[in-house]
């Protein structure tokens, strides 16, 4: 099972340009609002038309603007959750999801796998009920139970918990990942949380300005996302211009400071980054003196601004976010932070497209 | 009493509100698909009779179908004729009311949410089941008031009318043209019971809409 997609278009300024693998499993991309996502979705799914490029999945042809294919959505077995789920609102919960099963013509058949999803998606009792009537979580099982009946070749997650308010997320994320288990197949999540595609996705693209600027297994990608705008999309809130100056042993010049790093410095890093959760006064490894200078509070989490102590003028502050039991005590002067050589990312600001 | 102009008005309102609901729907739905430069025009062109005098339609009407011009000849070597029959009347009222069921049409379906089209497709269903099961019941406020409206304008059409089929009592009257013959020959009795037929039939027309809606929309939130 795999989806391959390489397709161009351009809408006025905005110029897409994707191309990407996907296996088994679930595949996030991660990108701000406007960088394309849904655009791709939509031409995955054949309700938009890419200018040129080639779209296969499990081998079929959905699209080649080479050889002139174009199947139409209908044709592409294509499961396509979005955002707002679309339920059709004059149609009951039965009747919206009889819509995905409508190539079933055998009646008890239809009937039994009705059944099976009303269960499945914790439905029951709530047939006659139309889309206006239902909650949020309970929408998104509907048009969840609409998609699978129809027994898609790919499932396709637009922004799946962005209508949701923020305390169910965590219980249909939970929900979310065992129904992508039990589907098994290719699915995409676009999504702009970067936690939501922490958890979800086995692998994150990342996606700007229409291009999709890395692909790597998710935990891959945190630990090491290789490029200066990968860092920033994955959370990291630290940079700084960086010289190499030995094999494991980098110049952080904006910062004043040496680090050293857990892998050798290749030849294209210009820049270093550190998350803003990986400094400690008790970590011995590249640990140097810093000024603290403010703090904002959240309700479990303190995030202190410091600069280093040699820091140049004119350079942008560091964040370091700690738990709030760990808040220092003492003079603020007198401070050290140490952070992990594994917590050094090392940064090219080009972009790279390996996957 | 002589009732012809009750019957001629009705069924030329009811054949022309027909026309003008699947001619408006089918235009407002597949103008809004073309592109910009030709959708301005064919725009300017289905919306001008609702503008327009209808005595200006009308000379339209009989520029074309009057039994002097080649398309009217025609026409009538096929035994087919629009000028001085009851009939024709269907062609001047749904000529004047198609605007107003184009506009509401188009309005309604640009304030559609696309992505319910989009999932329709994407779950297998047929463009056609997506447009009458989907679509429409969706904009069904839009395409009721559009009709409601093209039969109220049919059912008053005056102008054009009284141009291309005159007025033949028990021909071609309708309830319209007769108020006017009635009041021209100062018979203010007969006009006044045509006047009130006519306010009558549109309160009726009115009233069934709104019970109507108002059942609908009970319905969906049950």
């Amino acid at each position: 099972m795999s989806l391959v997609v390489d397709i161009r278009k351009s809408l006025g300024d905005f110029r897409l340009d994707v191309s990407f693998t996907a296996e088994d499993g679930v595949m996030g991309i991660l990108g701000p609002s406007g960088c394309g996502k849904s655009m791709t979705l939509r031409c995955i799914a054949g309700v938009e038309k890419p200018d040129e490029g080639r779209i296969e999945l499990d081998g079929v042809t959905l699209f080649d603007s080479a050889r002139g294919i174009n199947l139409r959505p209908q044709r592409r077995r294509v499961g396509y959750l979005f955002q707002n789920y679309a339920l059709f609102p004059n149609m009951t919960v039965r009747q919206n999801i009889l819509c995905g099963l409508r190539h079933e013509k055998d009646r008890a058949k239809r009937e039994q796998l009705m059944s099976e999803y009303i269960e499945l998606m914790q439905l029951g009792g709530l047939e006659g009920h139309y889309p206006s009537q239902l909650s949020g979580g309970q929408q998104q099982r509907v048009a969840l139970a609409r998609i699978l009946v129809n027994r898609p070749r790919l499932l396709m997650l637009d922004e799946p918990f962005s209508a949701l308010d923020s305390h169910l997320r965590e219980k249909l994320l939970v929900e979310m990942k065992a129904i992508l288990r039990r589907y098994g197949g290719v699915s995409l999540a676009v999504t702009h949380s970067r936690d939501e595609a922490y958890d979800l996705c086995s692998s994150i693209a990342l996606m700007d300005s229409g291009r999709i600027h890395v692909h790597r297994p998710t935990k891959a990608l945190f630990a090491d996302p290789g490029t200066l705008i990968g860092a920033a999309m994955t959370g990291c809130k630290n940079f700084s211009r960086a010289r190499k100056c030995g094999e494991y042993e980098v110049e952080a010049l904006d910062w004043g400071i040496r680090l050293r790093a857990a892998k050798p410095v290749g030849g294209g890093v210009t820049h270093v980054g550190i998350r803003a959760h990986y400094f400690s006064p008790s970590c011995r490894q590249n640990l140097y003196p810093v000024t603290l200078l403010d703090t904002i509070e959240e309700p479990f989490e303190d995030i202190i601004r410091f600069r280093y102590a040699a820091q140049p003028e004119g350079t942008p502050d560091l964040w370091w976010r700690l738990p709030k039991q760990f808040r220092p005590q003492g003079a603020a002067e007198s401070y050290a932070l140490g952070t992990a050589a594994a917590n050094v990312l090392l940064l090219s600001d080009t972009t790279d497209n390996d996957n | 009493m002589d009732w012809y102009p009750l019957i001629n008005s009705l069924r030329i309102a009811a054949i022309s509100s027909v026309i003008v609901f699947f001619a408006g729907i089918f235009a407002a739905y597949y103008v809004a698909r073309l592109p910009r430069l030709i959708k301005g025009v064919l725009d300017v062109v289905l919306t001008l009779p609702l503008v327009l005098p209808p005595t200006v339609v009308g000379y339209f009407l009989l520029l074309v179908f009057g039994v002097q011009r080649p398309i009217g000849m025609w026409l009538d070597s096929v035994g087919i004729r629009f000028v001085m029959t009851w009939y024709g009347g269907v062609i001047t009222a749904s000529v004047v009311a198609f605007p107003l069921m184009y506009r509401t049409a188009r309005g309604a379906f640009e304030s559609f949410d696309d992505t319910l089209a989009y999932s329709g497709q994407t779950l297998g269903l047929s463009n056609s089941y997506i447009f009458w099961r989907i679509r429409m019941p969706y904009c069904r406020q839009g395409i009721l008031a559009g009709t409601v409206l093209a039969f109220a304008r049919a059912l008053g059409e005056y102008g054009a009318t009284s141009m291309l089929i005159g007025y033949t009592p028990g021909r071609t009257a309708t309830i319209s043209t007769s108020v006017y013959q009635y009041w021209r020959t100062g018979d203010d009795r007969s006009a006044m019971i045509w006047v009130l037929i006519n306010l009558a039939i549109s309160a009726v027309v009115l009233l069934t809409v709104n019970l109507l809606e108002k059942k609908q929309r009970g319905g969906a939130q049950r």
